[in-house]
């Protein structure tokens, strides 16, 4: 069973001390004090029948499923309701007739409603009102009156259905809703036969976390418009697989049938996930198969043209042999730990080069000797578990609801059992309200100064033992955050921890996909490190290079200018650049680009060799989510054609005659014997503050659901996602109406104006939703300054 | 001379057998009709007015032991109903080579859309002809009938139906719709 804390009444096993004596059906047992009846009878290997229970939901008793005898009660009890006190005797049904009468007198109540849509319900077949009707109901009705009957399906958002006349009314959905997500758009309407599952007018579902109740529905009245109809659990295949969309780590299930990916449920991972994943997670498959590069392509007199794979290779080869010492690395941040490794020895060896990096967003030099100083290599200091017990958890640029949802709901949960969350930025969201947070309001690009002058009422709040600070990507585009986050770490004594937004780029980080960093966290212009990755990789320690490469927007520049004569792009998409333009630049002036794909891109079409590759489903590896906690999975489909980058990097090494592994189990062992570094590390970054822009500063991120490729071809979800709006001041929101245009120096957006608690020289719009592209529609960053002006003129 | 009578015993009921009834079927020149029950090729039928019966949900694919059944659910819409109510089945395949004629199929079907007819002559030669798609096995057109996709009856609902009162398609019940997945054959 799960052991979880709930804040509701005795299901927390592990802080409990007392323990009281307690009889089931004829056996005594010890429980700690506030155990509930099932819980313990669970423990005993009797299963009470339930709908409405969930471990991780409060108590509510709404679906009597689980009624059982309680000696000197009156009347049959809640098992899911009923805590345990010392020397309580309790009878389920298997030893009492008062409870298995109950259990089947209530189980006939929920199914006198109940439909018969087995045959079209997509639960049927792993439904629990089916199995429980099976074990504990009658085995003949005795009802022959009309039943209820509602208009099906009802959407409550565009993604989630509701059956009303399916529904038990457990509660689970609307508790879920409320305690755990913080999102109380759905609740129980009306009453009695005709109770209902609603939403307000008007107000759609739209959860970010909307498809946990379609899983956890013991009945089959919530389902999703992408998997309702598509198969029946019984013809499924499935594969625990970890989630690819960001650094939270999700484990999932992926269920497939006949080589298609049909649905993926959160898996349950309690040191994790919990039982919970985002709507992201769940529901962005299609791009596993829509849009693939499918066979090797060269470029032949101006014209890329289908190519065999040895002559694929082999022109990767021969133009990489070429240009040796002089190419750059770009990783991309979706890799796996075993395909950046792969790179990051690629890189060093094949092509004798330390200019790599995975970074595909805004990077900075003090980005770069942030994460070599506190988070390469290092073992998981700050975890999901200690941000649960966490005095207070400050964020730094960082919307956990946005950029790493399973940290939302952490801190939420957390939250609701006392942990302060402060969150320095520029707007007060409703994602930071839903976790009780308070706002230390920072100007974008402002940051820095507000950390280092942050008050000693905050300071004390971090001073706490097991404080967390949590510090996001974005903190690398504002100068000095990430030097005065280090700062404030060591002046606290609050652990640090740095949380990315893509899934790989604690991975490629620990796996050395960096300029100046070795795997596990060595640093390159340190003999020792030298030395020890050169035995592991079995060449003399002088053939690796000795100095620090170039990283980032460094290569880009370089391969721009053409100091750099060749590109290695695996999974990069330009428009995600700080500066489109510069990486467009750099494609097309390097000599000679070799891309690994998956999809087509606009690396693709530029560069000289396309070599495709394989997605997660068709690979195995490891993903390092934030906490630096390895997340393995394995190959789903293992029959598939194609190869990992690994796979593809080792074919083009051998055809350059250097040794490199393209088996992930061989390279994970390497870099597994290799080990994190231990000695001298780099001192973390003393960068002065930054002064943020004059006149109207911009404020953005990226929204969980946005115009993401890998949420492609998902119109049910993307018509979930929250409106493209700009997010201003009351003040300024009175002074420009409805509407507002945002012109930056490539072009303007016009937006609708939503009014959010911020500065009043500050705009909030999405970096890359559908209607606003920062990069490309308006050519800034965060913290830049823009103009506003009312209404939709330019 | 002992061995003779035997001999003669032996011709004996080689003789006395031309006297008896004939059990040789001369297949295929005279076809005589199997038993009503016999389990022969499946049927997927309609209703009156031509929608289909089948609701695809693999009820049948799962009682069948040999794993000859695959079939694949779809929603209906507005503009394609193949079916009355929300699902039919949009791939259906019975493949013969694997198909032991049990029966379990027809029993577990919720919609009486899967039945088996008399029809044994399932001998052919290469295995693609041997998996039966949706066209094969779809009943026949009866007069009467519209083929789908096209609405429901108007005024019946789906209740309707399984309460047989359609009992005949109606002038306005026309087929619509591009995509025809079944060739129908009247």
């Amino acid at each position: 069973m799960t052991v979880t804390s709930n804040s509701g009444p005795g299901s927390d096993l592990e802080m409990a001390t007392d323990l009281i004596t307690v009889v089931i059906d004829g056996v005594e047992m010890q429980v700690p004090k506030g155990t509930l009846v099932i819980r313990a009878a669970e423990q005993l290997g009797i299963e009470v029948p339930r709908f409405c229970d969930h471990p991780l939901l409060d108590p509510v008793a709404a679906c009597r499923a689980c009624l059982i005898e309680v000696e000197g009660m009156p009347k049959p009890q809640p098992a899911c309701a009923q805590v345990l006190n010392d020397g309580m005797n309790v009878k389920t049904q298997y030893a009492s007739e008062v409870a298995r009468l109950a259990q089947e007198g209530v189980m006939e109540f929920l199914l006198l409603n109940h439909p018969l849509d087995c045959p079209v319900c997509d639960k049927g077949g792993e439904c629990p009102l089916q199995n429980q009707a099976m074990s504990a109901g009658r085995p003949e009705t005795r009802f022959d009156g009309e039943k209820r009957e509602f208009d099906k399906p009802i959407n409550v958002s565009a993604q989630i259905l509701l059956d009303r006349e399916r529904c038990v009314s457990c509660a689970r959905c609307t508790r879920f809703a409320e305690q755990i997500a913080g999102d109380p758009m759905i609740e129980l309407l009306e009453r009695g036969a005709q109770q209902q599952v609603g939403t307000a007018d008007d107000e759609p579902f739209d959860s970010y976390f909307s498809g946990n109740t379609v899983q956890i529905c013991p009945v089959g009245a919530l389902t999703s418009a992408s998997y309702r109809f598509r198969s029946r659990p019984f013809d499924l295949v499935s594969v625990p697989t970890t989630c690819e969309h960001c650094a939270s780590g999700c484990s999932l299930r992926t269920d497939y049938r006949r080589g298609v990916v049909t649905r993926r449920l959160a898996w349950d991972d309690p040191e994790v996930n919990e039982e919970w994943n985002c709507d992201k997670g769940r529901f962005a498959f299609t791009y596993q198969r829509n849009g693939r590069v499918e066979h090797p392509m060269i470029r032949e007199n101006g014209e890329l043209r289908v190519a065999s794979w040895p002559e694929a290779i082999d022109a990767a080869a021969r133009g990489l042999a070429a240009a040796r010492g002089q190419v750059g690395v770009l990783v991309g941040g979706r890799s796996t730990v075993e395909d950046a490794y792969a790179y990051a020895r690629f890189a060093r060896t094949a092509l004798a080069s330390d200019d790599i990096d995975f970074r595909v967003r805004e990077t900075a030099d003090e980005e770069t000797a942030f994460l070599a100083a506190r988070v390469a290599g290092s073992p998981v200091a700050a975890s999901y578990d200690s941000l649960e017990t966490a005095p207070a958890v400050l964020l730094v640029a960082l919307e956990p609801e946005d950029e790493s949802p399973i940290v939302f709901l952490r801190l939420r949960k957390a939250a609701r059992s006392g942990t302060k969350v402060v969150s320095v930025g520029a707007v007060a969201t409703t994602g930071l309200a839903k976790m009780s947070g308070t706002l230390v309001p920072a100007r974008p690009g402002g940051e820095a100064a507000v950390l280092r002058a942050l008050d000693d009422d905050t300071r004390a709040l971090l001073s706490q033992p097991g404080s967390v600070i949590m510090v996001g990507e974005r903190a690398a585009g504002a100068q000095g955050t990430l030097s005065a986050v280090a700062e404030l770490a060591d002046a606290t004594g609050a652990t640090l921890a740095w949380v990315p937004r893509r899934a790989g780029e604690r991975s490629a980080l620990d796996a050395g996909a960096l300029a100046g960093l070795l795997p596990g966290g060595r640093p390159i212009e340190d003999p020792q490190a030298r030395e020890q990755v050169a035995a592991a990789w079995g060449i003399p320690a002088s053939d690796l290079p000795a100095v620090n490469g170039r990283s980032g927007d460094a290569i880009l520049r370089a391969a721009r200018d053409g100091e750099l004569s060749a590109l290695v792009v695996g999974g990069v998409e330009l428009v995600d650049y700080a500066d489109p333009t510069l990486a467009e630049e750099a494609i097309d002036n390097a000599g000679f680009v070799v891309s690994l794909e998956n999809h087509h891109s606009a690396v693709t079409e530029r560069a000289d060799v396309v070599l495709p590759v394989a997605v997660v489903t068709e690979k195995a590896g490891t993903f390092l989510n934030w906490e630096g906690r390895p997340r393995p999975f394995g190959q789903v489909f293992r029959d598939a054609l194609t190869m990992g980058d690994a796979k593809v990097l080792s074919m083009i090494a051998a055809a350059m005659e250097i040794p490199l592994p393209g088996d992930v189990r061989v390279l994970r062992a390497e870099l597994g014997a290799l080990g994190p570094w231990a000695g001298n590390r780099f001192q973390a970054p003393t960068t002065p503050s930054g002064a943020a822009s004059e006149g109207t500063v911009l404020a953005s991120w990226r929204l969980l659901l946005d115009s993401g490729l890998m949420q492609e071809d998902e119109p049910h979800l993307a018509a979930t996602a929250r409106p493209t709006v700009a997010m201003v001041s009351a003040t300024t929101a009175a002074a420009l109406g409805e509407t507002v245009t945002v012109t930056g120096p490539a072009g303007s957006v016009t937006l609708p104006v939503q009014v959010a608690d911020m500065s009043d020289d500050a705009v909030w719009v999405p970096m890359n939703s559908p209607g606003c592209h920062i990069h490309t529609d308006l050519g800034v960053t965060p913290g830049a300054s823009v103009r506003l002006t009312a209404g939709g003129a330019a | 001379m002992a061995e003779l009578p035997q001999a003669v015993r032996g011709f004996g009921v080689t003789f006395l057998t031309m006297f008896k009834k004939v059990v040789t079927e001369q297949y295929p020149e005279q076809k005589v009709p199997p038993k009503p029950r016999f389990h022969g090729r499946h049927q997927l039928n309609r209703w009156a007015d031509g929608l289909e019966k089948c609701v695809g949900c693999e009820l049948c694919a799962w009682a069948c032991p040999a794993d000859a059944i695959f079939v694949e659910g779809a929603d209906n819409t507005e503009e394609e109903r193949f079916s009355p109510g929300e699902r039919y089945g949009r791939v259906y395949q019975i493949n013969y080579l694997r198909c032991i004629f049990c029966g379990l199929c027809i029993e577990a079907c919720p919609t009486r859309a899967l039945t088996m007819t008399n029809e044994y002559e399932l001998a052919d030669d290469s295995r693609e002809k041997l998996i039966f798609e949706k066209q094969d096995l779809l009943a026949p057109m009866l007069p009467g009938m519209v083929a789908p996709p096209h609405d429901m009856y108007p005024g019946m609902s789906e209740r309707d139906y399984y309460a047989q009162k359609v009992t005949g398609s109606s002038p306005e019940q026309v087929t619509t719709g591009t995509r025809t997945t079944v060739e129908e054959t009247a």
